[in-house]
């Protein structure tokens, strides 16, 4: 199977990334999300969540009842990472 | 001057039009004209909001302050006549409009079925928020209800009837649910679980008529002169475009209004968007419709850079959606079926014409219950597939069906009968990922 990000890397180095064609805005990432990221936004533009802020707790991934979001990890060394 | 803007139509195809206009075209003025006092909302969602895991203002993707930074002006009306000759439209309370160009991006209505009753006051559809909202308000008497039809609507609206405490009986017209999609494994582990869940399901029922006291809904008829006590009827035995306006104004329709690869229909600088759109498809040759919220989004941002002046043809993307069918994720991608589904009339809402023009094409599929994976595997490639349970693959098969990926050197495995599918397809796509890096 393929291998999947576990949280605890996501939370050392990677963000949340939406697959835009699964989605339908239905906005129960945003509801779930505990510091009121819009996730639902990034969604929409196909944006990994790179706020600052996330806590990559994975409430939206988890919650998400289309699996549009999943953890990925993110280049430390690239610029935004 | 200035270009003017019209979209007719407040749904997805309509704001992703008015966002990508905006995006190329600072200038211009843009004018959303839709019926709904709420505006823009997802759709989709309210299957989530019925069942109560998401609330009401979480509907809405867009804030006052989305539409004012892009600069759109919002009417409430319902635009009744369209002269393309002149360039303008008339809207229900007499005015007439100008444009320069406009999308039609109306979208459709549930259909309602010939038998009499069907006025009664208890008898629901699920096309927008006020609709949901009505299911909502009968639902506090725990009602009995009955849900008629088919797709993915008919169990958005039973899922949502039993998270409510309604309960709720389902009328199948066939012998199976969603037959012209699903293989027969596949209705069968939502019919059972929609069983487990104490929803009786009725095979072979054609409901005659539904029975009215005093103006409300009071039970249903069956064809075979059975009778069942309700207070609610649900009917979702498929959409309709809305294609009066165009037919109004004589542009070319079939089962939708036809659009050219740039999404212009037969008028000059007026186009059509989403479910209301039937799209020409260079690589079936045909016109097809889809009521997919993300071929929505698609074919209005389309239909914006076109209308911007950007000549930009639609490439119709392989259909895929997610649902969930008696709380069992399924996914649905490319070509997975054919034929005609009894419980309903021609398309259904999240449904894609394309997902029935299945030709001669060999099925894989692994012999798990749940977290089922079937497969179909044309010459060198896959067509589609359908996922349900586990969706660690969903994504992986999405992308190797978008992308044409040549599967000759697993071809025959997956065809193998005690085949595992899924550590086939998750080695090939990690091989064929490394040499994809931009899919």
């Amino acid at each position: 199977m393929p291998k999947t990000t576990s949280r605890q890397e996501v939370r050392a180095a990677g963000w949340v990334m939406p697959e835009p064609v699964r989605c339908v805005q239905c906005g129960i990432c945003s509801f779930y999300c505990p510091i009121d990221i819009d996730v639902r936004r990034h969604a929409w533009l196909g944006q990994p969540v790179k706020d600052s802020h996330c806590l990559t707790c994975g409430e939206c991934v988890a919650r998400c009842p289309r699996g549009v979001l999943r953890f990925e990890r993110s280049d430390l060394f690239e610029p935004g990472g | 001057m200035a270009q003017r803007h019209l979209i007719a139509g407040t749904g997805a195809a309509g704001i992703a039009a008015a966002e990508t206009i905006r995006g190329l075209d600072p200038d211009s003025d843009i004018l959303v004209v839709g019926e709904e006092p709420q505006g823009y909302y997802s759709r989709p969602g309210l299957a989530y909001y019925l069942t109560g895991e998401v609330p009401e203002r979480l509907l809405f993707p867009f804030t006052k302050q989305d539409f004012d930074r892009l600069c759109l002006r919002r009417l409430q009306g319902r635009v009744v006549a369209l002269r393309p000759e002149s360039h303008e439209v008339t809207l229900d309370d007499g005015r007439r409009l100008p444009y320069d160009r406009l999308l039609l991006a109306t979208g459709s209505l549930a259909a309602m079925p010939p038998v009499p009753g069907v006025e009664l006051e208890g008898v629901v559809k699920l096309d927008d928020l006020a609709d949901a909202n009505q299911i909502l308000r009968r639902c506090r008497r725990r009602p009995e209800a009955v849900v008629v039809g088919g797709g993915i609507t008919a169990l958005e609206i039973v899922e949502g009837l039993r998270a409510r405490h309604a309960h709720t009986h389902y009328f199948l017209r066939g012998e199976r649910y969603w037959g012209n999609v699903l293989d027969e494994t596949e209705s069968h582990i939502v019919e059972q679980r929609l069983r487990q869940e104490g929803v009786p399901l009725h095979y072979n029922t054609e409901m005659a008529e539904i029975v009215g006291r005093r103006g409300r809904v009071a039970g249903v008829l069956t064809q075979d002169g059975h009778r069942i006590d309700c207070e609610l009827v649900a009917i979702a035995i498929g959409v309709r475009p809305r294609m009066e306006l165009a037919e109004g104004a004589g542009l070319a329709t079939e089962r939708g209004i036809l659009v050219d690869e740039t999404l212009q229909t037969s008028a000059p600088d007026v186009f059509a968007a989403g479910d209301v759109a039937q799209v020409f498809d260079p690589l079936s040759g045909r016109s097809v419709l889809d009521t997919l919220w993300g071929v929505a989004v698609a074919q209005g941002r389309v239909a914006g850079r076109n209308m911007a002046g950007q000549v930009t043809a639609y490439r119709k993307s392989v259909p895929c959606n997610v649902t969930r069918l008696a709380g069992l994720t399924t996914t649905i991608i490319g070509t997975v079926g054919q034929g005609r589904d009894k419980d309903l009339i021609g398309i259904a809402r999240g449904d894609s014409e394309t997902w029935r023009q299945l030709p001669d094409a060999l099925v894989a599929q692994n012999a798990f219950d749940v977290n089922r994976l079937r497969l179909l595997v044309a010459e060198s490639r896959l067509m589609g597939a359908v996922v349900m349970g586990d969706q660690t693959l969903s994504l992986p098969l999405y992308r190797l069906i978008a992308h044409q990926a040549d599967i000759t050197p697993i071809r025959e495995q997956l065809l193998q009968p005690s085949a595992h599918l899924g550590d086939l397809i998750a080695d090939f796509w990690s091989d064929w990922k490394e040499h994809h890096a931009a899919a």
